[in-house]
Parts: C-alpha cells; sequence; structure tokens
C-alpha cells in the first residue's frame, strides 16, 4: 500500500495563528504603517500621543484588513503563482470564509476605532483606502488591465493621508504630497517585480504590463514614472513641508533611483530588475525616513 | 491495514492533538486581543474625557 498523507484524510483543524498573522501581509503592513506614521508625524498640529497610537493602530489593521480581503479574492491565481502558493489559502490551511470574515471584522472596527477615537475625516480616508484596494484593485482592475497597479496604486498612497488627517482633520497639500510619492514610486517598484516573475503571471492570467504589452515597453514607462517622481519627491521641500537636508537627500536618492530604471532599460537580463525593486522599498523608506528626521528637528530650514 | 484504518488512526490519535494545540493558540491569541481591547478603550476614553 502506498504512504497516505494525513493532511489528504485530516478532519480541518482550523488555522494557525501564524496563518492569521500571515493574511494580513506583515510585510506590506509595515511599509504601510511607517508611511502612515510619517504622514501623522508632520502634518502641522498635536495629537494625543495615545490617540497618534490608536491612529496608526487603525491604519495597521485596515492595511491588513485589505490584505486579508485580497488573498480571498485572489485565492485561485494565488495557487498557480510560486511567490504566493505557499499562503494559509492556496496551500489549504485556512478556509475562504476565516479569510474573508476576519479580513471584514478587522477592517470595520478599525474604521469604527478610527472615527470614534481620531476623527471622522481619517476614518472615511481609511474606508476609502480599503474599499478601493479590495473593490477597485483587487476585484476591477487587477486581472483586467495593464494599469492595475497605476490606478489600484493610489490604496497603498493614501496611508500618509490618513495619518495626516488624523491630526490636522482635513487634507493638505503637504499630504498630497506624500501621496504623490507612493503613487508615482508604484508603478517602477511594482513593474521592476513583474519584469522577472512575467511568466507566472502570465500562467495567473493577470495581465501585468511585461506580459501585455513586452519587457521593452514596461522598462520605457518605469522610466517615464521614475522621472515623475522627481516633482513628487521634491515637493515637500518645495513646500516647505520639509526643509534642505530632505531635499538634499531626496535629490540624491532620486538619482540612484533613476540611474537604477536606466540600467534596467539598458540591460536585457533580468538582474538589473531584480536590484531596482529591491532599490525601491529602501528608496521609499529612506524618503519617508529622512522627512521624519527632517520635520523632528535633524535638518536645516 | 487499509486505508480505512489509517484513517481511523489518523482522525483518533493524531489529528484530535493538532486540532487542540491550535485551538489553544487561537484562544490565547483571541484572550490577548481582547485584553489589548480593553486596555485600548480604557486608554481612549480617558484621553477622550481628558479633552485629548
Amino acid at each position: 500500500m502506498s504512504e497516505l498523507p494525513s493532511t489528504a484524510l485530516a478532519p480541518y483543524a482550523g488555522a494557525a495563528v501564524g496563518d492569521y498573522v500571515q493574511i494580513l501581509k506583515p510585510r506590506v503592513m509595515s511599509l504601510v504603517v511607517f508611511t502612515g506614521f510619517v504622514g501623522l508625524a508632520v502634518a502641522p498640529g498635536h495629537l494625543h500621543p495615545i490617540l497618534a497610537m490608536v491612529a496608526v493602530l487603525c491604519i495597521a489593521v485596515g492595511a491588513g484588513a485589505s490584505g486579508a480581503i485580497n488573498m480571498w479574492y485572489d485565492r485561485d491565481i494565488d495557487a498557480v503563482m510560486r511567490r504566493t502558493a505557499a499562503r494559509p489559502l492556496p496551500a489549504g490551511r485556512m478556509m475562504p470564509g476565516e479569510a474573508l470574515g476576519f479580513g471584514v471584522v478587522l477592517a470595520v472596527g478599525a474604521v469604527v476605532v478610527m472615527a470614534l477615537a481620531v476623527n471622522s475625516v481619517a476614518a472615511q480616508l481609511l474606508a476609502l483606502t480599503i474599499g478601493f484596494y479590495v473593490f477597485v484593485y483587487t476585484m476591477w482592475l487587477k486581472r483586467r488591465t495593464p494599469q492595475n497597479i497605476v490606478i489600484g496604486g493610489a490604496a497603498g498612497a493614501l496611508p500618509p493621508l490618513i495619518g495626516w488627517a488624523a491630526v490636522t482633520g482635513d487634507v493638505g497639500w503637504g499630504a498630497v504630497a506624500l501621496f504623490a510619492i507612493i503613487f508615482f514610486w508604484t508603478p517602477p517598484h511594482f513593474w521592476a517585480l513583474s519584469l522577472y516573475r512575467a511568466g507566472e503571471y502570465a500562467e495567473a492570467g493577470v495581465p501585468m504590463l511585461p506580459v501585455v504589452a513586452g519587457a521593452r515597453e514596461t522598462k520605457r514607462q518605469m522610466l517615464i514614472y521614475t522621472l515623475m517622481l522627481w516633482p513628487a519627491t521634491l515637493a515637500p521641500w518645495l513646500l516647505g513641508v520639509a526643509g534642505s537636508i530632505y531635499g538634499l537627500c531626496a535629490g540624491v536618492l532620486s538619482l540612484i533611483f533613476t540611474g537604477a530604471a536606466i540600467r534596467v532599460w539598458r540591460d536585457a537580463g533580468d538582474r538589473s530588475a531584480r536590484q531596482m525593486f529591491a532599490f525601491s522599498l529602501l528608496y521609499l523608506f529612506l524618503i519617508f525616513a529622512v522627512l521624519l528626521v527632517d520635520r523632528s528637528g535633524g535638518g536645516l530650514p | 491495514m487499509t486505508a480505512g484504518d489509517v484513517l481511523d488512526a489518523n482522525v483518533d490519535l493524531k489529528q484530535p492533538d493538532e486540532r487542540e494545540r491550535r485551538m489553544r493558540g487561537r484562544n490565547r491569541a483571541l484572550l490577548a486581543v481582547l485584553l489589548g481591547l480593553v486596555a485600548l478603550f480604557y486608554a481612549i476614553t480617558i484621553v477622550r474625557l481628558g479633552g485629548g
């Protein structure tokens, strides 16, 4: 008799705590939380530290909820792609309903707590962010157009606005500048990844730009978006939200990022795209970290 | 040994342990979350009452 896999015979034991953590997409959440926190920290005004902590927590939970609902909806294509096949849903460690219920409860909870503890504008922006990511990006755009991550990228760019609105109760030009940085950073970031994962996206039926338009066109558009990122990145300095140290660092980082895009454009292989993807994460982290340091008194006026 | 015997052994001996282990983990996590929420709402209430 051949050996029978125990998991094939086992009654469903329920998902482990680690699986619940995994469907919150903690790595994505960490960047969202960080940018949201910076939005909160650089906004003019004052928010009680406890309420600031609550606002950041709500942003984190809202981001996690979006990730959970995204994993519920995308479980079919996640099973096809090597990068995502080990996630709790395609791996069979969690039932779809568990993920959906978990995500919806967290989403509603995060928005309600934000409204009760912080303010209604921040809560509405959080609801907009979750709704945009789930309905506009995940359910509508992702499988239909190569512009999926361009338009859908707005959801990932909203957290600094939420943080800003948590302090001020409205959305100022400084907040719009922070939004623009992440919005224009998203296409080159994701297209760098999709350049060397194009085969998997094609197999899963996701019309990422390299799949639909080819590597050459993707690289061209990556370079264009990287150049469009320049004014967005320098805007906080030009608007007076940040000082000259930020302006200098943003310029140097954008120069390196543009250089990376040019290398990708000239490289026929995958190596430079992998390097650009890795650097793009560092780039966004450093831009917001410098902004934070500059704003908190480390920079020059 | 038949496949049915393997199934019975699997359900009776191995899986209850795994089920209980996972349930215990979930229950503890839920307890931690509930206690965290109690502390959170307490802190929010104090701050709000103080005009924060």
